[in-house]
């Protein structure tokens, strides 16, 4: 067992230990925490896969975004002084015992499927490569989804700022 | 015990994803239901950067990780703003009560 393992297991933990607390704790200000180190937990496996590019900018977009503007969220749409920051579950029994199917199926296809996988290169970097796929191979995803964000941010600012006639 | 390889990766991509759906649901609030989602998003992104290392396909599974982080944003900004007008239309954002889109 050596040191990648170890790094493996210690982010996977983190990421599904955190992952579990964030849909069954009841207060939703720790499950935005929770929801914090699960993030940082899958930029580690980023990491550990060789991916350096994409655990920066999941760092960067997750956790300096989406998970600011969760928190906007919940900050937003609770009464905070007067209620707490309680979050009713429902169907808890019939949704365990149909995630558990749905795990138990994922993992035996999994080990079922014999995948072509070849052994890993190194470590190289990945930024000038990923680069270049998004100017040449990908430029028409690329293009479109800059203006997927753009029509996305115009739109919600303007359905978030709507007054009621 | 085996050394760490893909299937590593896809078992807890898979865990990942399981949780997420757990918490689509089971939560009533609908910002937690987001979270659900941030938590499938995240699951099929390991799986995109692992197939890319493991596979012989380059580094298009990168990309392709890229451009579902970038949706993610766009989708939290989207769904944020259509729960805030939920709750100042409704008072609260609990899924399983909103049955009309207006008033």
């Amino acid at each position: 067992m050596n040191i990648y393992d170890i790094i493996f297991y210690l982010f996977a933990a983190i990421t599904l230990v955190s992952g579990f607390f964030v849909v069954s704790t009841k207060n939703i200000v720790h499950a935005g925490f929770y929801l914090l180190f699960t993030l940082f937990g899958v930029a580690g496996l980023y990491v550990l896969l060789g991916a350096d590019f994409i655990a920066i900018v999941q760092l960067l977009v997750y956790v300096g975004g989406i998970l600011i503007l969760l928190l906007f969220g919940v900050m937003l749409t609770n009464k905070i002084t007067s209620v707490d920051l309680r979050s009713g579950t429902s169907y808890i029994i019939p949704a365990v015992i149909g995630v558990g199917i749905l795990w138990g199926a994922l993992t035996a296809v999994l080990f079922k499927t014999s995948w072509r996988s070849k052994a890993p290169s190194g470590m190289d970097p990945t930024t000038s490569e990923i680069g270049r796929l998004l100017i040449t191979d990908y430029v028409l995803v690329f293009e479109l989804l800059g203006i997927l964000l753009l029509v996305a941010l115009i739109g919600a600012a303007s359905i978030a700022r709507r007054d009621k006639e | 015990m085996i050394e760490v390889g893909l299937t590593h990766f896809l078992i807890v991509s898979s865990a990942l994803f399981s949780f997420g759906i757990y918490g689509i649901i089971t939560r009533k609030n609908a910002v937690m239901v987001l979270m659900g989602i941030e938590l499938i998003l995240n699951a099929a992104n390991i799986n995109f950067v692992a197939f890319s290392r493991y596979l012989n396909l380059g580094l298009s599974g990168q990309v392709a990780a890229l451009f579902v982080i970038i949706l993610a944003a766009a989708e939290a900004a989207i769904a944020l703003a259509i729960v805030l007008n939920i709750y100042k239309t409704f008072d609260h954002v609990n899924v399983d009560e909103i049955e009309k889109l207006k008033e």
